[in-house]
C-alpha cells in the first residue's frame, strides 16, 4: 500500500489544527465577551461550513483563487502562491472547512466560565493576555482538548473541499480520503479497504481517547 | 476620604430601578454597607472597583478622581487596584492556595504572613475544590488582601464562616487594615454583623 496519502492527511490535519489553535482561541475569547451584530454575523459565516455542501465551498474557493484573475491572480502574482490544486489551498480550505469544530466548543466554554474570574484577576492588576493565558486558558482544558481533537479528526475525513480545490495530485493532495475514492473507482478493492481501515482506526482511537480523557478527568467545580 | 456620588439604572424583576448613591467614607477603618438582597449592594461595589460602570456620577479617592462621568473619567479596575472579595469567592479553579497568592503578590514574607492569619498553612497545595467553604472564603480575602490594597472592597465576606473563626478574623483584619492604612467598605445583609468594629454606615435602598 502507499503510504504517501496517509502521511499527506496527517500532515494536513496537524497544520490545519495548529493554525486554528493560533488564530481561532484569540477570535473564540474575543466572540465568548460581549455580543454585537458584527459578532453574530462572523459567527454565522464561521459556522456556515456546519450546513453548506462541502462542494459549494469548494467551488467558490476554486474561483476565488483561480490565478487567473481577483485574488488568485495577485497572490500569484506578487507572492507566487497558487491555493489551486496545491497543498498550500488544501490548508487553507481545511482551515476554513473545520474552523467551527474548534471555534464553537472553545467559545462555549469561556461563555461558561464565571465572569467574576476574569474580574478578581483585573483587580489583582492583572492585564487582558495575563488573565487569558494565566486564568482562562487554564480552566477551559478539556474543552481546548476536545476542540483540537475534532478539529484533526474532521480534517481527516475531508473530501468534498478537497477534491474541488485540490484535484488528485499523487503527493501532493492526494490524501486518504481520495485515494479510497480513487481506488474504488479503478475497482481496487484491497487499496480502498486499506485506506479506509486506516482513517477508520486513527478516527475511532482519536474519539474514543477523548471520551475516555473527559470521564476520567477531574470534573472541574466549574462544570 | 472616599467619595461616592453615583446613579446606575438597574434591570429589576419590574422593570427598571435606580440606584442612587451619595456618601463620603472616612479613610482608614471598616464600613458597613447593608441593605435588603436585590437593592444594588453588589453593584455599587463592582462600580467602585471599575467592573461596573455608572451611568453617571463621581468616585473619588484619596483626591485621586477614579470616575468622573462629567469630565469623561474612568479608570480601569487594574489601575484602581482595590482588594476585592467576591460573593462567589471568584477563586481560580486551577491554582493551588500558594498559586493564588503568588499570582497576586511576589512578596513570600508577606505571603506566608497571610496563610498564618487565614490559617492556611497546611493547605498551600491545594485547589480550591479541595478546600471546605469556609477556607475558600478565607482563600479570597487572603488574595485580594496580598495586593496590599488601600481600598478594601468585600461582598458578604464571613458568610460561610463559624462564629468563633469570624470573631478572629474580623479582629485580625481590623489590624491589618491599620497597618496597611486601608480602608474597607464591607457588604453585609446581616444587619448584626461588624456591630461595634465599623465606623461608617451606608444603607442602601
Amino acid at each position: 500500500m502507499d503510504l504517501t496519502p496517509i502521511w499527506l492527511t496527517l500532515k494536513l490535519a496537524g497544520i490545519t489544527t495548529l493554525v486554528l489553535l493560533a488564530f481561532g482561541l484569540p477570535l473564540a475569547w474575543w466572540l465568548s465577551k460581549k455580543r454585537s451584530f458584527i459578532k453574530i454575523i462572523i459567527e454565522a459565516i464561521i459556522t456556515m461550513p456546519l450546513v453548506l455542501p462541502p462542494s459549494v465551498l469548494g467551488f467558490y474557493l476554486l474561483l476565488a483563487f483561480s490565478p487567473r484573475h481577483g485574488i488568485g491572480k495577485w497572490l500569484h502574482d506578487v507572492f507566487n502562491l497558487q491555493f489551486v490544486f496545491s497543498f498550500e489551498g488544501l490548508v487553507l480550505a481545511s482551515v476554513i472547512y473545520s474552523m467551527p469544530f474548534m471555534i464553537s466548543p472553545v467559545k462555549s466554554a469561556f461563555q461558561q466560565l464565571p465572569a467574576s474570574l476574569s474580574q478578581a484577576s483585573y483587580t489583582l492588576g492583572k492585564s487582558e493576555w495575563q488573565t487569558f493565558r494565566q486564568v482562562l486558558l487554564p480552566n477551559i482544558k478539556p474543552s481546548l482538548l476536545t476542540a483540537i481533537v475534532l478539529t484533526f479528526a474532521h480534517t481527516l475525513g475531508e473530501f468534498g473541499v478537497v477534491l474541488m480545490i485540490g484535484g488528485n495530485i499523487p503527493g501532493v493532495t492526494r490524501v486518504a480520503s481520495i485515494a479510497v475514492y480513487d481506488s474504488v473507482e479503478q475497482m481496487d478493492y484491497t487499496s480502498a479497504n486499506n485506506y479506509s481501515l486506516v482513517l477508520f482506526a486513527i478516527t475511532f482511537i482519536l474519539v474514543i481517547g477523548v471520551f475516555i480523557y473527559n470521564k476520567y478527568q477531574v470534573k472541574s467545580p466549574l462544570e | 476620604m472616599i467619595s461616592i456620588d453615583i446613579e446606575k439604572k438597574l434591570k429589576a424583576y419590574k422593570g427598571v430601578q435606580v440606584l442612587r448613591v451619595k456618601k463620603e467614607f472616612a479613610t482608614g477603618g471598616i464600613a458597613r454597607i447593608t441593605g435588603p438582597s436585590g437593592v444594588g449592594k453588589t453593584t455599587l461595589l463592582k462600580m467602585i472597583a471599575g467592573l461596573i460602570t455608572p451611568d453617571a456620577g463621581r468616585i473619588v479617592v484619596d483626591d485621586i478622581t477614579w470616575f468622573d462621568s462629567a469630565q469623561n473619567i474612568s479608570l480601569s479596575p487594574q489601575q484602581r487596584m482595590p482588594g476585592f472579595v467576591f460573593q462567589d469567592y471568584a477563586l481560580f479553579p486551577n491554582m493551588t492556595v500558594q498559586q493564588h497568592l503568588e499570582y497576586a503578590t511576589k512578596d513570600t514574607a508577606w505571603i506566608n504572613r497571610l496563610l498564618n492569619i487565614g490559617k492556611l498553612e497546611t493547605f498551600t497545595t491545594h485547589k480550591p475544590e479541595h478546600l471546605s467553604g469556609g477556607q475558600q472564603q478565607r482563600l479570597a480575602i487572603l488574595r485580594a488582601l496580598a495586593i496590599k490594597p488601600k481600598l478594601l472592597l468585600m461582598d458578604e465576606p464571613f458568610s460561610a464562616l463559624d462564629v468563633k473563626m469570624k470573631g478572629e478574623l474580623i479582629s485580625d483584619l481590623q489590624s491589618l487594615i491599620k497597618e496597611l492604612k486601608a480602608t474597607a467598605l464591607t457588604v453585609s445583609h446581616n444587619p448584626q454583623e461588624l456591630d461595634g468594629v465599623s465606623g461608617d454606615e451606608l444603607e442602601v435602598g
